[in-house]
């Protein structure tokens, strides 16, 4: 039978070549946590490279977001667009980077489905580390989007009042708050049956409870209920502190508020996304 | 259990449930150190499930197994260190390239990312995949994924690998390279447990086979052993003359025990047979009673004839979901 093998052309694996690619080195040390995160942190930032698409996708939005309200509602809604994209800035930031984090769960999910996640489960690694390495990997992607939606600003008029450190301050901000809530959305990477399913599941969340905030209206211009429901969001509470640090006043409340949701997020929600991880 | 330093894998009563289906009830294995072992069964007989529970993916709702000593739950770390996992569904990253995968695999094993990179350029070289290496995985043909995964399970040479199905859907020619592959592997000491669907597969590489069905080993030994217990298979005939079939089919009836099987095509005929010295002799009497052969082949058991013979039903997939059964997890 072995005899009869048909070999054309194409190219052979010589059983020699493996055997000695086989034999060629010891085995290294065992990869520390913070090497494993940083690995895996490092995929995260190549598929971003790759398919740089991905961040087309999640910062147009916002980019429409900002011409279409500044230059469509603006007079109507604060008499001037410069004062209204002065307004809506920082709560644009907020949005955009926000909507990113369900890539996320996306990444997650995609990595279940395809198979991939077997081999990082079998290896002696760190065991949370491909969670907190794709996390950290996109904070990549989270820099990108800050820095998109502010370039842009600046270039249509708006202004800063407390200057590149303000700006610096109220992205790191942001971002803090992106990564608490990018473990909600690879809970539900864990949760859900496909990419697609992440994605539709985690922007019918995002759309709502963004668009009911400060972001494009003083609060006090809405109707009671939906006022009461404004007040408490989370997102209101970051979108004031972003603002605040970004034309130099001081929102100690809120940034309290922001940063207490953040650590309240990853408390519940980072071990959950570990817990079905391990089970799986 | 007691422990035994010959063995890969000592494994017994092992048992996982998901749900209503019953996947694994109670498989043993022993697998000695470097021998290349064979799981043999159709989908959905607890094969994966099995292997994900010896490769610690899954928990074992009940009995116990040891992988080169060490405990799959209680040890799993130590398993993990001294195991790869080639699964069925190619465990490679497709939004990476071939090179950034297996670099990526040697940094999580501690390489610093110099020597991985260089470790990737031997393999990728060693593959026949240097070429390749800077596109997305993405693009890859079926064969090529298969070979880069088999890579990724090598870059540092594992004591026990679990190959899971390494073959299926791939065409002949990438089937060829990916056992030669396994069989360069098995020279060079690495223990294999070799899940498949294919009796050949089995036969070409394993040196101990388990058949496994509705989560149980149904038969067990050397792929002779097993060729044996069912018989050599089928002769098949094919005539010059299809006008001679009536007459052929009485002489093979005569010269063989079981019933002979009239073809599509009116020319060709097979039945049951033992061995070569009974299709010869029946060759001789078609011959001598002046009935001209085109030609005949003595075929091996097919997977399904092995089952049949083991089982008394035909291999068949079992469930509404069989993938989702053996898996466990995949949508």
């Amino acid at each position: 039978m072995s005899t009869a093998r048909a070999r054309p052309r194409a190219p052979q694996v010589s059983e020699l070549a493996v055997r000695s690619a086989l034999a060629s080195g010891a085995r290294p040390a065992r990869a520390s946590a913070a090497s494993a995160v940083l690995a895996f942190g490092w995929r995260g930032i190549l598929k971003i490279k790759h398919v740089p698409e991905q961040l087309i996708d999640v910062t147009l939005t916002p980019v429409l977001f900002v011409l279409m309200f500044t230059y469509l509602f603006g007079g109507a809604i604060t008499g001037s667009t410069g004062e209204y994209l002065q307004f809506i800035l920082p709560g644009v930031l907020v949005m955009s980077v926000l909507f990113t984090t369900v890539y996320s769960g996306v990444a997650l999910n995609t990595d279940v489905t395809k198979g991939v996640v077997d081999r990082f489960r079998t290896l002696p690694i760190w065991r949370p580390s491909p969670l907190i390495g794709a996390v950290v990997g996109d904070s990549v992607r989270y820099i990108v989007a800050a820095t998109i939606i502010t370039v842009l600003g600046v270039a249509l008029g708006y202004r800063p009042g407390a200057g590149v450190w303000g700006v610096v301050a109220a992205a790191g901000l942001v971002i803090v708050f992106a990564f608490g809530l990018s473990w909600v959305f690879t809970t539900l990477g864990m949760l859900l049956r496909a990419p697609n399913a992440v994605m539709n599941a985690g922007f019918m969340a995002l759309f709502p409870i963004t668009f009911l905030s400060n972001v494009f209206v003083e609060p006090k211009t809405l109707p009671d209920g939906l006022k009461a429901f404004v007040d408490v969001n989370p997102i209101s509470h970051l979108v004031t502190a972003t603002r605040a640090l970004m034309n130099g006043t001081v929102a100690g409340l809120e940034l309290g508020v922001a940063l207490g949701t953040t650590g309240l997020l990853t408390a519940v929600f980072a071990p959950l996304t570990t817990y079905l991880y391990r089970r799986k | 259990m007691r422990v035994d330093t010959t063995l890969a894998i000592e494994a017994s009563g092992l048992e996982k449930a998901f749900g209503e289906t019953r996947a694994v009830c109670g498989v043993d294995l022993a697998v000695r150190r470097g021998q290349v072992y064979g799981m043999l069964g159709p989908n959905g007989a607890g094969k994966t499930t099995t292997i994900r529970m010896l490769a610690t993916l899954l928990r074992p709702d009940g009995g116990e197994a040891r992988v080169l000593g060490h405990d799959v739950v209680r040890d799993a770390d130590a398993v993990r260190s001294a195991i790869s996992l080639t699964g069925q569904l190619a465990s490679v990253d497709e939004e990476l390239t071939g090179e950034e995968n297996l670099i990526l695999i040697g940094r999580l094993l501690g390489f610093r990312h110099k020597q991985a990179k260089r470790r990737a350029a031997e393999l990728l070289e060693a593959f026949e995949l240097t070429e390749a290496a800077g596109r997305l995985v993405k693009s890859y043909s079926g064969g090529m994924r298969r070979r880069l995964d088999i890579a990724a399970s090598i870059i540092v040479t594992p004591e026990l690998m679990f190959l899971d199905e390494p073959t299926t859907g791939l065409d002949p020619r990438s089937r060829n390279q990916v056992w030669d592959i396994v069989r360069a592997l098995a020279a060079g000491g690495t223990t294999i447990l070799l899940c498949t669907q294919y009796l050949d597969e089995a036969d070409q590489l394993a040196e101990g086979i388990a058949v496994i069905d509705h989560g149980r080993v149904i038969a067990e030994g050397t792929p002779a052993q097993l060729k044996a217990s069912v018989g050599s298979g089928a002769l098949h005939i094919r005539l010059l003359d299809p006008d001679q079939r009536p007459e052929a089919e009485r002489i093979v009836a005569r010269s063989l025990a079981g019933d002979v099987h009239l073809e599509a095509d009116p020319a060709a005929l097979s039945a049951p047979c033992a061995d070569a010295e009974q299709a010869a002799e029946v060759v001789g009497a078609l011959s001598r009673a002046g009935i001209a052969v085109a030609n005949f082949s003595l075929g091996q058991p097919t997977l399904d004839e092995v089952f049949l013979a083991l089982t008394g039903h035909p291999a068949e997939e079992e469930g509404a979901e069989p993938a989702e059964a053996e898996t466990g997890e995949v949508a």
